[in-house]
């Protein structure tokens, strides 16, 4: 029988071809078990996982609890606004004090790139990257390819492109190595100065106008701009991004095609898409917020299936 | 490795008939019955038992479910191997129904429990019984004993017994092997 090749989930770059595909077939049984009268199964009932956000976050962070209680496992969350961090403790001292506490798993939130990483290397935990600065967000890149699999059949051989703040965003990244990993094409499309400069070292193509990525892609995935993350300005006003690179009604009807709307949330609505956009028929943003639970659900108990007695 | 028959073709055949008509003179048309195999084996009794049912002795409309236990067993983690899920279809509520679990060998008893507390998830049925075509005696670790049993067999802790449909296998037939 088949088990995930890791015992941390920190990247998609960790991950093999096989761990994607175990990862998808697990989420479609979990996928029937949220959906029954009783959306509950026993399977984790002697795990206890802490939640750590060390940033703020509203859907990964519902979306991780609520997959959690769904597998009975035993939770605890706190937020760093309210945490001893304020006072000074070091990372491993936090999560070392939660461990104390016969925690078998950790999901965090950091403002680091590589904080779960460094965590997995100095703690006795399982642990999840529930998105580390502009690094990786490994589960929302599961969610993402999930859905299109589910809305397209599979994800081999598909175009998509990602549209917008690619520079902050790591749910970008994830997503590159998830869906190249399995096979699709991907560029990305955005302003200039929103584009890392190596982006193509990925493998990723640039393509700087919309349409043209639009009318070549089966799915766009847009992404938020990232006005926290700005510490200077990156394009001279919200209204001219929204000109170039926001998707409306009338541009989605004018294309040759019928093309798959993602966003991994939270919209900015009239700045990367519309309201009529995000509410359409070819927008799959709220199956990716009910998959990304599924998706979780997969993930925790893989990895709580490896978690020794 | 050995092998011994223990139910050829014939008498597979025979058996399913005599369970099929036992199951008619408790539940009649079946109007508030349904059936529920468990996955993975007993998907395939279960459906041979459906469709006797419905050729042999015209009975329509019988409701059928599948059933997979997996994130209810009481042994994740404790194994050697990872357990392996498979699909559940259940697209009715048993909610007031009479629920009969269907599965191929009956052996500590464990996964018929894990199966009473999964089939909750589908409402609260308003009893449950439980047909096997193999029932493996004096190897029970919970107190569950079939309604409706197709052969009880004798075996000890490392012989296994094997239950072969046509569908799968090839053949109908029921072996007990020796390690």
């Amino acid at each position: 029988m088949k088990e995930l090749s890791v015992n941390h989930l920190l990247g998609i770059k960790y991950l093999v071809k096989e761990d994607i595909d175990l990862i998808f077939e697990t989420a479609d049984h979990f996928k029937e078990v949220i959906n029954r009268p009783i959306k509950k199964v026993p399977s984790l009932r002697d795990i206890t996982i802490a939640n750590i956000f060390f940033e703020n976050s509203t859907r990964t962070k519902l979306s991780f609890e609520l997959a959690q209680k769904r597998l009975s496992a035993d939770v605890i969350s706190f937020s760093a606004a309210q945490s001893s961090v304020k006072k000074g403790e070091t990372l491993i001292d936090t999560v070392n004090n939660i461990l104390s506490m016969k925690v078998d798993m950790v999901v965090m939130r950091h403002a680091n790139p590589g904080a779960a990483y460094f965590l997995s290397q100095n703690v006795k935990a399982s642990i999840v990257n529930a998105g580390d600065g502009a690094h990786e967000h490994p589960t929302q890149a599961l969610l993402d390819s999930f859905s299109i699999r589910e809305r397209l059949g599979e994800v081999a051989g598909k175009k998509v492109v990602i549209v917008g703040d690619v520079l902050h965003s790591r749910v970008a990244l994830s997503n590159i190595y998830a869906l190249q990993m399995q096979g699709a094409e991907v560029k990305v499309c955005g302003p200039k100065t929103l584009i890392p400069k190596y982006i193509e070292s990925l493998g990723v193509s640039v393509e700087p106008n919309l349409r043209k990525a639009l009318e070549w892609c089966d799915v766009a995935n847009m992404l938020r701009v990232q006005n926290e993350r700005m510490d200077v300005n990156y394009f001279p006003s919200t209204r001219e991004y929204a000109q170039q690179y926001g998707v409306d009604k009338a541009l989605l009807d004018s294309l040759n095609k019928e093309i798959v709307i993602m966003h991994p949330g939270p919209i900015n609505r009239g700045v990367e898409i519309t309201s009529d956009v995000a509410d359409s028929q070819q927008s799959v943003i709220l199956d990716q917020v009910e998959n990304g639970v599924a998706i979780r659900m997969a993930v925790i108990y893989l990895l709580a299936s490896k978690i020794k007695q | 490795m050995s092998q011994k028959i223990l139910l050829t073709s014939q008498e597979v055949n025979i058996i399913l008939h005599r369970l099929a008509c036992q199951l008619i003179e408790k539940h009649l048309d079946f109007s508030n019955t349904v059936l529920i195999g468990l996955q993975p084996r007993g998907k395939f009794l279960a459906e041979r038992i459906k469709q006797i049912l419905e050729k042999e002795y015209s009975v329509s409309n019988i409701e059928l479910g599948f059933l997979d236990i997996t994130f209810f067993r009481d042994d994740f983690r404790r194994g050697e191997k990872p357990l392996e899920a498979n699909k559940t279809q259940i697209d009715f509520l048993v909610e007031d129904k009479k629920v009969v679990f269907v599965d191929d060998v009956l052996y500590t008893g464990r996964s018929i429990n894990a199966a009473l507390t999964a089939i909750q998830s589908f409402g609260r049925p308003s009893e449950v019984e439980l047909l096997t075509l193999i029932d493996r005696r004096f190897s029970r670790h919970l107190p569950i004993q079939p309604d409706y049993r197709g052969r009880q067999v004798d075996a000890i802790n490392n012989e296994k017994v094997k239950v072969c449909w046509i569908e799968n296998e090839g053949e109908d037939a029921v072996y007990l092997i020796t390690n």
